[in-house]
């Protein structure tokens, strides 16, 4: 399992976010288990959910989950193209809008009516309006609607072996590609 | 029998392929064990051309191998990087124009779609999506057809129009706005005499006719594609048969 | 008048393949084809209702649901856009406070747009309730406007309105040849029917649609198909934008095309005709009935002609799609069916229409064969090339002092046309039509000739004051709409390309969009079912090779734009909650990336 790696010697600085997504491919990324620990020795994170650090500096590699569902999520994904030499959509979201985007056929001012003002329970309600809170946009976008994606990772979330499959081949210099079995959109 | 002559041959890829005289190429290949992706066509139908995922070079020129009967000393090409890059710019096209949403899709893991898409190693859709708006149809009692993941193969309308006698479905509109319609004046698949028995139930090869009920009953890791690629699974299909 | 489909029905003898036909009366009587309508047709025809629905979407001359009493429809050719349509309609639209394709509150009028409608020397054009009118401007807008609010029909409206004009600047063999009526038939009976067909294989008769296959061939393999019924089909589908040719033929010379049909149908021993005449033309169609009734009186037409054999023409409207012109979909069309290309082999001479053999061939074609019979191979092959003999009929139109018809012996070169047509400062030809060539000024001495620059007779020039990438953009979106969605690269192909079209004319494109133009072009013409497909690309190709500087022009340094419009994107957003403040919207730091 060992990935061929004796020629890196630099540690691959790494940034991962997740925009519009659930965290559940943050979550296959932890899920290649004992793998993590060569993988710590190959990588170092920078901005990431796992450590906390709110803004991306320069980086390698940027890691992806989740579609583009508010004005947010496009200023993150404009910092992370502004910063990562290669930027990857992982998972279905990040690819294609996913879930959230099953809302694309709704009235966006229908949902927000509904949920804030007429729907069922609701009393006394209004629809936030709070400078500092996001606006939602007319539809949920894949990443690649945004700016250049250089490589996708499906899968909902892609498993932790066509994620270790995926890391390893890139941090090896090799055009990461995925097998029967690793490939999956769902 | 030892009188018989020996069946003609065309070339695929290299290899010689045995064909009976009104045979498509596509038919010959995959009865010979090989494979060349496909989605519209289905051996027990007329094939009609319409996905053209299984375009390959013949004596140079592209054609759609269904619908093209096969001659002797053809020279085809397959499975090279520039028709399998050919293939995967259509379902691209396909994944672009409809809603293909696989991971709340029942019909994953045993879609042809899906399947050709993972053989083809596509890993987008690379165009913006199209995101068109497509009702679901959930008026009958045992059957829920969405639309959204349409392609537009018209295997249920021949089924259905050939086998069924019933012609439950049918195409309307023109272009991009293509559509399935069923055979009602309410647009509504409870007004149609379709039924759970019929033809059209069994033949799409993505998620749009379900059975109510029934969805995710296979567990995921044994469902058609998990375990052998399409690749496999169809030469194996046409082999038992 | 009330409708009653099943009595329209009666009239068309229950006759399934008329359904396109029965159409047309019901949106006669209603404008539109309602659900129930759709129900009670099927019944009456005993088809699947599904299929009957199928074909009232399939055309865009047919609607399920209310139009507007008054349904004005502008020609959305590149030549109207450059005459001023776009503004012509923009002010109509404003004067009625209506959106494009809006059916007003009161059910009055609906103003769209409809693919090129053949009058590219007399635009920008209209239709209204399919009445062409040409010649449009501020003015004639203006009546129209004040006759549409009086809500006088149509029928009613001052004829100086209607008149199409017939600009003839050149001619050559096929319209300055007189004949009297009967000439080419006795001529081909004096021959025999197989000598007529050697005949025109001998002229070197080439099919004037575009494909150039040789009639003759066609002739012969459609009279040694088996079975006792052959068809002769005249395709008079002229859809291809910028072609007005086979108008003016039908137009003045309809007797000569009538008899190039009966020969046709006299060699291949076929009984029957049917002119299949585009629905943009029905000015048309009251002159063409009426000749065909004078033939038949003068024994031309009917169930004896010269005595010697059996042969009737039928009138048929299409219903706006350009598909149609292929022949396989024309056929389609005719059995009353959507207008989708069949799977060949087996080709219409074998399996035509109702499967039997079918010889489908263009207007020109058909009258320049009955010359052919009248004087022999000679006469065609004494002008031309050796590989395209004969004569080509150009529909002139654009940038150019005097548009209209001319008619060259083939082999002529691009600038002499240009010359005679009276064209300065030519910055580039789209010969053919959109899914023809598009030649820069570089190559203006090229040839019209099947072995140089083939085409089916449009000749839209443009000078160099115009836009190419906005020409371009007007053909990816004509394909958009033409497309009849049966194969995956077309129907997607197609709506890709113009979406990515609008977004480099627009200076909102990036290189991506650039490069896959390019690649869904190729993808186009590799894989399409049919010639619409496989040509759709060309425009935007040929634009690539030639007009590179345009494309570049347009594109901001980033490889990657949006493919939507952002602040735009936050739009409802806003409105739901009233939001104006800096955070509600995609500007400064984004701006430099988004605005040309």
């Amino acid at each position: 399992m060992s990935p061929d790696v004796k020629e890196v010697k630099k540690k691959l600085r790494v940034a991962t976010t997740s925009l519009a997504g659930c965290f559940g491919c943050h979550m296959s990324l932890l899920d290649i288990d004992e793998r993590l620990v060569p993988l710590l020795d190959l990588i170092e994170l920078d901005s990431s959910p796992l450590t906390d650090i709110k803004h991306c500096g320069p980086c390698d590699l940027g890691l992806i989950e989740g579609g583009l569902c508010n004005a947010e999520n496009v200023h993150k994904l404009r910092e992370f193209r502004a910063h990562c030499k290669i930027l990857v959509a992982v998972g279905a979201c990040a690819i294609n809008g996913g879930l959230p985007a099953q809302r694309n056929h709704l009235d966006i001012r229908e949902c927000l009516q509904t949920v804030y003002l007429t729907g069922l329970g609701v009393e006394r309600g209004f629809i936030p309006n709070d400078p500092e809170l996001p606006l939602p946009l007319k539809q949920v976008h894949p990443l690649h609607d945004v700016v250049k994606i250089d490589y996708f990772l499906p899968g909902c979330p892609p498993s932790a072996d066509a994620i270790w499959q995926f890391l390893t081949d890139l941090i090896a210099g090799r055009t990461p590609k995925l097998g029967h079995g690793l490939i999956h959109y769902d | 029998m030892s009188t018989e002559k020996p069946r003609p041959t065309f070339q695929m890829d290299g290899h010689d392929v045995p064909f009976d005289e009104g045979q498509s190429i596509l038919a010959a290949a995959l009865a010979a064990g090989r494979y060349v992706p496909y989605l519209c066509y289905h051996p027990e139908f007329q094939p009609h051309g319409s996905c053209k995922v299984c375009t390959v070079k013949i004596n140079g020129r592209t054609h759609a191998s269904c619908t093209t009967p096969a001659h002797e000393g053809d020279v085809v090409e397959s499975n090279v990087d520039e028709l399998n890059d050919m293939r995967k710019g259509l379902v691209q096209f396909l994944f672009t124009e409809g809603n293909h949403f696989c991971p709340s899709c029942e019909a994953s893991g045993n879609c042809t779609l899906q399947a050709v898409g993972y053989d083809l190693g596509m890993t987008s859709a690379h165009y913006s999506p199209l995101f068109p708006d497509r009702p679901l149809d959930a008026s009958h009692p045992e059957v829920l057809l969405d639309f959204n993941r349409c392609i537009l193969c018209e295997l249920c309308v021949r089924a259905s129009a050939l086998v069924d006698k019933k012609s439950v479905f049918s195409l309307a509109g023109r272009g991009i706005q293509k559509h399935l319609v069923v055979n009602a004046e309410s647009g509504k698949l409870a007004d149609t005499e379709l039924s759970v028995d019929d033809k059209a139930m069994s033949v799409c090869p993505v998620g749009v006719i379900l059975r109510k009920r029934r969805g995710f009953q296979v567990p995921i890791g044994e469902r058609k594609y998990d375990e052998h690629p399409i690749r496999e699974v169809a030469v194996q299909k046409q082999k038992g048969e | 008048m009330t409708l009653d489909p099943s009595a329209i029905v009666a009239r068309h003898h229950g006759d399934a393949s008329r359904l396109v036909q029965i159409l047309h009366d019901v949106m006669a009587v209603e404008g539109h084809v309602a659900p129930p309508v759709i129900t009670a047709l099927a019944r009456a025809l005993g088809l699947p209702r599904g299929q009957v629905e199928g074909v009232v979407e399939f055309y865009s001359f047919f609607s399920s649901e209310p139009r507007g009493r008054f349904r004005v429809l502008f020609s959305d050719n590149i030549t109207d856009e450059m005459a001023g349509s776009h503004e012509l309609r923009k002010h109509m639209l404003d004067s009625f406070r209506l959106q494009p394709g809006e059916v007003s509150r009161d059910g009055l009028v609906s103003i769209g747009t409809t693919s090129c409608t053949g009058l590219c020397d007399q635009g920008p054009a209209m239709l209204v309730n399919d009445r062409a009118i040409p010649r449009l401007t501020p003015a004639r807008i203006g009546a129209i406007t004040s006759l549409i609010r009086g809500d006088v029909p149509v029928d009613r409206w001052p004829d100086n309105l209607f008149p199409i004009a017939s600009h003839v600047e050149r001619r050559d063999l096929l319209l300055s040849t007189e004949l009297s009526p009967g000439a080419a038939i006795d001529a081909a009976i004096a021959r025999g029917a197989a000598a007529t067909i050697e005949e025109i294989t001998r002229s070197g008769l080439r099919g004037r649609g575009g494909a150039g296959f040789s009639t003759g061939t066609k002739w012969a393999a459609c009279a040694s198909a088996p079975g006792p019924e052959r068809y002769i089909v005249c395709n008079a589908d002229e859809g291809e934008p910028g072609t007005f040719k086979d108008r003016e033929l039908l137009a003045a010379h309809a007797d000569l095309l009538f008899e190039g049909m009966t020969v046709a149908g006299f060699a291949v021993g076929a009984s029957k005709g049917i002119l299949y005449l585009r629905a943009e033309y029905p000015f048309l169609v009251e002159p063409l009935l009426a000749t065909l009734e004078a033939r038949r009186r003068a024994g031309l037409l009917g169930e004896r002609v010269r005595d010697a054999f059996a042969f009737d023409i039928e009138l048929h409207v299409g219903a706006g799609a350009y598909v149609c012109g292929e022949e396989s979909a024309l056929i389609e069309s005719l059995e009353g069916k959507r207008g989708i290309p069949r799977n060949r082999p087996p080709y219409p001479v074998t399996h035509g229409y109702l499967q039997k053999p079918t010889v489908v061939n263009n207007v020109e074609t058909l009258v320049a064969a009955a010359l052919v019979a009248t004087h022999g191979a000679g006469f065609l092959r004494a002008v031309g090339t050796p590989k395209s003999s004969g004569t080509k009929i150009l529909s002139v139109s654009g940038d150019v002092a005097r548009p209209g018809i001319y008619e060259y012996p083939f082999g002529v070169s691009v600038q002499q046309v240009l010359d005679d047509a009276g064209a300065v400062d030519t910055q580039a030809v789209q010969v053919g039509g959109p899914s023809g060539m598009l030649l820069s000024a570089s190559e203006l001495h090229r040839r019209i000739a099947f072995e140089d620059v083939p085409s089916a007779g449009a000749f839209m020039v443009f000078d160099g004051s115009r836009d190419m990438l906005a020409v371009v953009e007007n053909f990816t979106r004509f394909f958009a709409h033409e497309s009849c969605g049966f194969c995956t690269p077309c129907r997607v192909g197609t709506t890709l390309s113009a979406q990515m079209m609008k977004r480099v004319v627009s200076g909102t494109g990036s290189r991506r969009d650039v490069k896959d133009l390019a690649k869904v072009s190729n993808l186009m013409r590799a894989t399409s079912h049919c010639g619409l497909g496989t040509t759709a690309g060309n425009p935007v190709l040929d634009a690539l090779a030639k007009f590179r500087p345009s494309f570049d022009k347009r594109l901001r340094s980033l490889e990657v734009l949006p493919t939507f419009d952002l602040d735009e994107a936050l739009a409802p957003a806003r409105e739901a909650t009233a939001r104006d403040d800096e955070g509600a919207h995609f500007t400064n730091q984004t701006s430099q990336a988004e605005k040309p």
